[in-house]
């Protein structure tokens, strides 16, 4: 089913209405209703505590590795119509369909190979060519083939930090998933690493719907075709991204773009 | 271009400054002082002790002090029964304390939930380790050797220093597990992995290096341990081997082993100490010296084994 919307784009997924609940007690979420397009970028922007890194791990289901967090609302994932929030919907089904990308580069500290090969393997793929295959497209589509090719069996850890990034992106896009989530994904790297890093973003996209986290209102200016920003647990605007960023509606978007706040 | 002392409000006074790092730096000094000297006499007393026994024991440094039975002749006794039995057991010890004790770290670090239940459990666990042995003595007499009519065994010895060394397995187990850091846990379970495959392909594969520690640190405190074996029952004077655990004919191996009487190495040589020929001291002080030497070993493979692991796993 296709959600009707303003911008005319195709709906990937949506959160409708969505509170999140810390075990705590504290309210990081406030009625979040959002949609992410697909076969586009859409940035979260706002200031830290605003909630956008929660509001994402959301979308994978993150925070049920944690005793005591409670969310309430939706997370629509299109076309099946299936509320991945839903505590009948499996959350290990929900992160087979949705991966993620961390702030700080996380590899398993296990050959390359098996870092790539990691999702597969733990969907049951041991043919060793199947195997051989897709970890090469991944590594491919993350950029990284031509620099680790030649030394697939290494530790992941003897890359370099713009690698290792890379390296988790071909994780994160060896189970061919539907969305991908980057929770600040180049926040630990320098200047030409992120430069790679999101002229990748910007390819990805053709193949999947991406969300991403961002501190860097360049990077979302950049890269992102939607721009969210976020205030206290609170979505205050929602638009494409050159409107949210020449021509915003809400006074606080034009504080937060325009450095006046935050 | 020639360099210029620009002069401005606010040049710090080195000497002051100096003066305060020196002051600082004292005590940086006067801590290492302190615990090399702290250190040094630890050492200092434990090589004294291991060199007495050296030379006290060193007439006995003869390959049949190792092959004979004790006898009641000094010169002809020697430790053959004891290092036997003190192997077998701990092979029972082993293979009962450790699949157990890693499973039930692993149970309380990643499957129980944290509530006043697993608090409980957690401060049992830590207790238990600092229980004295010869409770566990008096707990595996009335458990083991009567309860279960298992005697006074290689089974119940294996058996109650297994209860020795589990605390000390499972708490090495969780402070393994908790050194792995949360992102690499999270990296696992976004990719789809279920608790059970995170535990077998990332949690074990990383902590088994602390895991080895421990249990190889477990099993020397094993080896040396008296009073438990001695409160069930164990023999002081054994001038036979239990039957062997491998055969030559199928099916290879037999458990007969496990019911068999024995002694272990602290065993003989407390009834060597105890008597009162000189000749007999002799032999004591050798089987301590094997001992301690035993005990070092493990621990210094125990450390190297956890440094060549290290090596490999970088967060």
């Amino acid at each position: 089913m296709v959600t009707p919307n303003i911008h005319n784009e195709i709906v990937k997924a949506e959160s409708k209405n969505l509170d999140f609940y810390y075990a705590d007690g504290t309210k990081a979420l406030k009625d979040v209703s959002l949609p992410v397009y697909e076969n586009k970028i859409t940035a979260l922007i706002g200031p830290s505590g605003c909630g956008k890194s929660t509001f994402l791990r959301s979308f994978n289901r993150m925070h049920d590795l944690y005793p005591g967090n409670r969310y309430d609302g939706q997370i629509i994932l299109h076309p099946d119509d299936t509320n991945i929030l839903d505590d009948k919907v499996d959350p290990i089904e929900v992160r087979m369909r949705i991966s993620m990308v961390f702030q700080k580069p996380n590899p398993f500290p296990k050959s390359i190979y098996e870092n790539v090969a990691y999702g597969l393997r733990v969907r049951g793929e041991s043919n060793p060519r199947t195997l051989d295959d897709k970890v090469e497209e991944a590594l491919k589509g993350a950029s990284l083939w031509n620099e680790v090719k030649d030394r697939l069996q290494d530790l992941a850890f003897n890359l370099s930090g713009g690698q290792q990034q890379r390296l988790c992106i071909a994780r994160a896009l060896a189970t061919e998933p539907e969305i991908m989530l980057f929770d600040e994904p180049t926040s630990a790297l320098d200047p030409i690493a992120t430069v790679n890093i999101e002229e990748l973003m910007s390819g990805l996209k053709e193949k999947l719907s991406i969300l991403i986290v961002t501190h860097n209102m360049q990077q979302a200016a950049r890269i992102s075709d939607y721009t969210a920003y976020m205030y206290l647990g609170e979505l205050i605007e929602h638009d494409e991204t050159n409107k949210i960023f020449t021509n915003p509606s809400k006074k606080e978007t034009e504080d937060y773009i325009t450095g006046k706040f935050g | 271009m020639a360099k210029k002392q620009i002069k401005s409000g606010n040049v710090t006074d080195l000497n002051e400054i100096r003066l305060l790092i020196k002051k600082h730096k004292k005590n940086d000094l006067i801590f290492a002082a302190t615990g090399m000297f702290v250190i040094a006499s630890l050492t200092i007393t434990l090589i004294i002790l291991f060199l007495d026994l050296v030379i006290d024991g060193y007439p006995r440094f003869t390959l049949d002090f190792f092959s004979n039975f004790p006898s009641r002749r000094a010169l002809r006794a020697g430790i053959l029964s004891a290092w036997v039995g003190s192997s077998l057991v701990l092979l029972v010890t082993f293979f009962v304390a450790v699949p157990l004790g890693i499973a039930a770290g692993i149970y309380l670090e990643e499957y129980a939930k944290k509530n006043w239940i697993s608090d409980l459990i957690e401060i049992n666990v830590s207790n238990l380790a600092g229980v004295p042995s010869i409770i566990y003595g008096l707990l595996a007499l009335g458990l083991f050797v009567y309860s279960f009519g298992l005697g006074s065994s290689i089974l119940t010895a294996g058996l109650t220093l297994a209860l020795l060394m589990l605390p000390i397995v499972i708490v090495s187990t969780r402070e393994s597990i908790r050194a792995i850091p949360v992102h690499i846990r999270e990296a696992a379970f976004a990719v789809g992995a279920t608790k059970w495959q995170v535990v077998l392909h990332h949690v074990l594969q990383y902590s088994y290096g602390g895991i080895l520690t421990g249990v190889i640190i477990g099993m020397a405190r094993a080896i040396g341990e008296t009073a438990p074996v001695i409160t069930i029952g164990a023999l002081t004077f054994i001038a036979f081997l239990p039957p062997s655990p491998v055969t030559v004919s199928p099916p290879f191996l037999n458990l007969d082993w496990l019911q068999a009487a024995f002694t272990v190495l602290p065993i003989q040589m407390f009834n060597w100490i105890s008597r009162p020929q000189h000749a007999f001291h002799v032999n004591a002080a050798a089987t301590g010296a094997v001992i301690i030497l035993l005990t070092a070993l493990m621990n210094g493979f125990a450390i190297r084994l956890r440094y060549k692991i290290r090596k490999k796993i970088k967060w």
